[in-house]
């Protein structure tokens, strides 16, 4: 179980970070919220990363920060699998270099090529960093950030800069290694889909303090009626043929295409949020309120 | 003013190899000990923001700016018996600094510090944060991470360090005629040898020994960028 209260002021920005929660073991937290709402300092700060202020972390038993007692563990003793947006993997090794490079002193070799076989790359072990997609780099990433077999995963966007195709890959290998490992994963997250596809607890954050909190679905949909299906999508295009009103939306489960009304139609713009229901044979459209 | 160079009275004398074996030992034992002073300093630095930290570069990147006659003039009075410092390794160490080649070794180390330092902090600063902090969160110490991760990613910036100070050291005057004059086989480096060859209307020489240090800095310099350039296009 980890539990925070992350206190941190901000020099150059005009809000303070104030930020209170506790997560199972098993949890799968998404963070949400605009740029510079304090998502990523959450994960430094749980990471170790950055110095807090007040406020107190506890890992299951082990206090990791505790301004009253003057407790600061360093990022070396935490033992966080940590993500960058950016992958950090270090160019002047191969593949296969950096995951040894993780393994802690003593530590068999054999969870490396556990990993190497359960991410599906081993014609990439030999390979130069340089020379991996942005997929590929961000799958070894993830691979590296579990060899120590951490408790708590954390995860800065690594997703957001990747191709649709690889990004539902890796958001399907995310979830298998988060079951399989027993972790604990924070992932920081645009996303809407993304979340609704992996976590199970969402806090969203709006200048350094947590607007809501809940599952995916009680913070991003308006209704909750428990029979009713919903998908979140993005308005790909609306078309106008053969007097039908139609609009293309993008999901998590691939493109679908909805007849809508022409009043409908007219409220809907490209790129927009939206959440589609099914209950029973009647399907709805409305968009996702994100304040 | 050709024949002014060449005057046939002009005697060519062997010339005297120790003042060029005198330079390659300074610059080379300089480069060492500015390689175990700067991949420390440059990874300490490269972690502070606080204002001791500008005032650390300040003072380091002096020899920059500085005539090197004023800091020749300084290390001279420093190193002399006069001097706490140069009392010190006169009586405790049994070293004059003044006018030998161990105040030379010194001066030079404090002269191309910044040559040596910048380059290598240009380089750390250059990589990215996350680097070093994601060797932390494997749980490597800040050495592992230095030797490791920032040092291999940073070769170039090294290289390149190592070939400024080097070429910096060899080719110093001012501070080596301040405080290590023109002895023979101890201070009587290849910079001070032309100098004095010119003096005494020796052109020939002074010919020979431009010659030879002109060679020695062009190969060393093509040497970085043939290296540089190939694997530039290796990317």
């Amino acid at each position: 179980m980890l539990t925070f209260n992350l206190n941190k002021t901000h020099t150059n920005s005009a809000f303070e970070l104030d930020v209170t929660f506790d997560l199972n073991k098993g949890d799968f937290l998404s963070i949400y919220g605009e740029s510079g709402a304090g998502k990523t300092t959450i994960l430094r700060l749980i990471a170790g990363l950055d110095a807090m202020h007040n406020g107190h972390l506890k890992n299951n038993d082990t206090i990791w920060f505790d301004s009253s007692k003057q407790i600061n563990l360093k990022p070396q003793l935490r033992k966080v699998g940590f993500v960058f947006q950016d992958n950090s993997l270090f160019p002047n090794m191969t593949v296969l270099e950096n995951l040894e490079f993780a393994l802690k002193k003593g530590q068999s070799k054999s969870i490396v090529f556990e990993l190497i076989s359960s991410f599906g790359i081993e014609d990439l072990v030999n390979r130069n960093i340089t020379s991996l997609s942005g997929g590929q780099q961000q799958k070894v990433a993830l691979a590296r950030a579990i060899v120590q077999k951490p408790s708590i995963l954390l995860l800065d966007e690594p997703l957001s800069a990747i191709d649709d195709e690889n990004r539902h890959m890796l958001q399907d290998l995310l979830l298998k290694i988060h079951h399989q490992y027993e972790l604990t994963t924070i992932l920081v997250s645009h996303n809407v889909s993304e979340i609704f596809k992996l976590s199970n607890k969402v806090l969203k954050i709006k200048a350094g303090k947590i607007e809501k909190s809940g599952t995916p679905k009680e913070i991003f949909t308006s209704n909750t009626n428990s029979n009713q299906i919903t998908l979140i999508g993005t308005v790909l295009d609306l078309e106008y043929i053969n007097e039908v009103y139609t609009i293309l939306i993008q999901s998590n489960n691939g493109i679908v295409k909805q007849v809508v009304s022409k009043v409908e139609f007219s409220q809907y713009k490209i790129g927009e949020l939206i959440e589609i229901s099914l209950s029973g044979f009647q399907t709805s459209i409305q968009k996702v309120k994100i304040e | 003013m050709f024949s002014y160079f060449y005057r046939k009275d002009t005697k060519i004398e062997m010339i005297d190899w120790n003042p060029i074996l005198l330079s390659l030992k300074l610059a080379l034992l300089t480069v060492i000990i500015l390689l175990v002073i700067s991949i420390p300093l440059a990874f300490w630095l490269s972690h502070k923001k606080s204002k001791l930290k500008s005032i650390i570069e300040a003072i380091i990147s002096l020899p920059l700016v500085l005539p090197p006659t004023v800091l020749g003039f300084y290390l001279l009075i420093t190193f002399s018996p006069n001097s706490n410092i140069g009392s010190f390794f006169s009586e405790y160490l049994g070293i004059n600094l003044a006018f030998s080649f161990t105040g030379l070794v010194i001066g030079s180390v404090i002269y191309s510090l910044p040559f040596m330092l910048q380059p290598i902090l240009t380089g750390f600063n250059s990589l990215p944060k996350s680097l070093s902090e994601a060797s932390y969160l494997l749980g490597k110490s800040k050495r592992t991470t230095l030797l490791k991760v920032l040092l291999p990613n940073s070769k170039q910036s090294v290289i390149t360090g190592i070939v400024l100070a080097f070429a910096h050291t060899i080719g110093e005057f001012g501070v080596v005629l301040m405080i290590g004059g023109n002895i023979p086989n101890e201070t009587k480096v290849v910079s001070i040898a032309i100098y004095d060859e010119v003096e005494s209307l020796n052109y020939a020489n002074a010919h020979l020994y431009s010659g030879v240090l002109l060679a020695i800095t062009f190969i060393i310099l093509l040497l970085v960028y043939l290296r540089k350039n190939t694997n530039s296009n290796l990317l």
